[in-house]
């Protein structure tokens, strides 16, 4: 690649209700590949709008993002093609409730990528194996625990060999004894090199694990920068703030 | 007369009993072939018409404008559609389907089940519809951010959802369909109703025909609930 990022936002607006909501007023970020970002923020801030125009969940009033150098905004470019190369996890874990967790993780693979059913299985083993589930392939989603449906849903997401994952409060919906196996998992992602964006209010893991914490207010970026910075010495009060009120 | 002899007088006489045995092949094939074409057409119509409930904005904002006009033109399509066959009674539809719009048609079960199917699809669209909008919208979000575009999320994601939840509604609506297809004896076709009144009009003794086809619709209508109870019972593994 030319340059050195993989996401690239310019002057992302959202706005809701004729542009009375401003969930996003104008966000320019990098992201480059193999970097792991933490997104913080008070609630409402447009933490998830950003997240979720990522991928196009949410579509854009103006402003571009690239992706892999394709604008993805562009009404031309197949977003069905960028969306396999890019993760999501959600904060309610959207397994798919009528098929078995094997049946979760090879339906996409083997529908979009054409992968056989038994590479597609292999693989899917491999990976429930790797988060401590491979005994549970069998299972319906809701015979799992809130912590083994989310590594399940991760997962999912990996069984496309995404360059990026999207992280939105993946642990908010999670009991507290359950938070610990998957920011587990998160965590392993990050060591292996996988770009994740994260959207959390668990200030232990951004302090672990991000190269960089970005903190939102009002549909901005106000502050970005190194975990240690951001936590030690913010700048903005608007950061500071928060950052009081949560620690 | 005994029941014996009634029995042998209306049925075995003549050999009368091949009437109902033609005339419920003739119910069953008509309400077969209405139940694929009515799932066809639910399944259709239910899709374009909730993709344009939950589409409409970003359809109208969307760069192809054309598209967005496209599907308000279908949607009104499918919402005269509906308004039509749910407004006007079964028979009449067939009556207009027969001697009107498939006039030169020699074959009537054809016509029949294209007429009860085109008809059923109508509910079985709003039953399905129904079902679409109750799936919780992140497992479109699960199937889109997956890479699947919109239809093979909807095929692949949502819409067997959509059958389990439906399906006790959409067993109400089959067997309507089944006891419905009765009145096609409007068209000439000898179902199983017009089968049992064929040898009440022979024997002019109407009680043993007429319970006889009763009995037999009863015991279908009981079968079918009971297939679907078993799938249902198996499709709910999955909720446990
Ligand atoms: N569909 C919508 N219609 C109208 N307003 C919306 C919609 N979605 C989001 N908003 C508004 O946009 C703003 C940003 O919302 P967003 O969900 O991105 O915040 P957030 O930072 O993720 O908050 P939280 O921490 O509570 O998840 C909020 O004011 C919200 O009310
Ligand atoms: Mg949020």
């Amino acid at each position: 690649m030319s340059d050195n990022f993989l996401i690239k936002t310019t002057n992302l607006c959202k706005y809701y209700n004729g542009g009375k909501i401003k969930a996003l007023n104008g966000v320019c970020s990098e992201i480059k590949k193999g970097e792991v970002v933490v997104v913080i923020g008070p609630s409402g801030s447009g933490k998830s709008t950003y997240l979720r125009s990522l991928n196009l969940l949410e579509h854009p009033t103006s402003g571009t993002i690239l992706f892999e150098n394709t604008d993805i905004t562009d009404p031309k470019t197949n977003i069905n093609l960028h969306r396999r190369k890019m993760g999501m996890v959600f904060q309610q874990f959207n397994l798919f409730p009528h098929m078995t967790v094997l049946k979760n993780l090879t339906i996409a693979p083997t529908k979009l990528l054409k992968m056989s059913a038994d590479e597609a299985n292999k693989k899917a083993l491999q990976l429930l194996t790797r988060v401590g589930l491979a005994d549970r392939a069998d299972a319906y989603p809701s015979q799992l625990s809130g912590g083994q449906k989310q590594r399940v849903a991760i997962v999912r997401s990996l069984m496309m060999n995404p360059d990026v994952m999207l992280f939105d409060e993946p642990t908010s919906a999670l009991d507290p004894e359950m938070v610990g196996e998957v920011l587990d998992v998160m965590k392993e992602l990050a060591r292996e090199g996988m770009t994740m964006i994260v959207v959390t209010h668990e200030m232990g893991f951004a302090r672990e694990v991000a190269d960089r914490i970005i903190f939102m207010a009002d549909g901005c970026i106000v502050e970005e920068g190194t975990p240690d910075k951001i936590f030690s010495e913010p700048e903005d009060p608007r950061t500071k703030q928060f950052l009081n009120s949560i620690l | 007369m005994t029941l014996k002899e009634q029995f042998i007088f209306n049925f075995i006489e003549d050999s009368r009993w091949k009437h109902l045995l033609k005339g419920l092949g003739n119910t069953l094939t008509i309400a077969f072939f209405a139940l694929l074409i009515g799932v066809v057409i639910g399944v259709v119509v239910a899709i374009i018409r909730s993709t344009y409930d939950k589409n409409r904005d970003s359809l109208a904002r969307s760069s192809n404008i054309l598209n967005y006009y496209a599907f308000a033109c279908l949607n009104m399509i499918c919402k005269i559609y509906l308004t039509v066959i749910r407004g006007t009674p079964v028979v009449v539809q067939l009556l207009i389907a027969y001697f009107i719009i498939f006039a030169s048609s020699t074959n009537g079960i054809m016509v029949a089940s294209i007429a009860f199917g085109i008809n059923s699809g109508a509910y079985v669209a709003e039953i399905l519809r129904g079902g679409i909008m109750s799936i919780d919208n992140g497992q479109f979000e699960a199937g889109r951010s997956l890479g699947f575009n919109y239809i093979h999320t909807m095929i692949y994601i949502i819409i067997p959802q959509v059958f389990k939840t439906v399906l006790p509604t959409l067993l109400n609506e089959f067997i309507a369909l089944l006891k419905e297809t009765s009145v096609a004896g409007y068209v000439g076709i000898i179902d199983l109703t017009k089968a049992g009144d064929i040898i009440r009009g022979r024997t002019f003794s109407a009680f043993m025909p007429l319970f006889t086809v009763a009995i037999v619709y009863l015991a279908m209508v009981m079968l079918l609930t009971w297939i679907v109870g078993r799938l249902e019972r198996r499709l709910r593994k999955s909720e446990r």
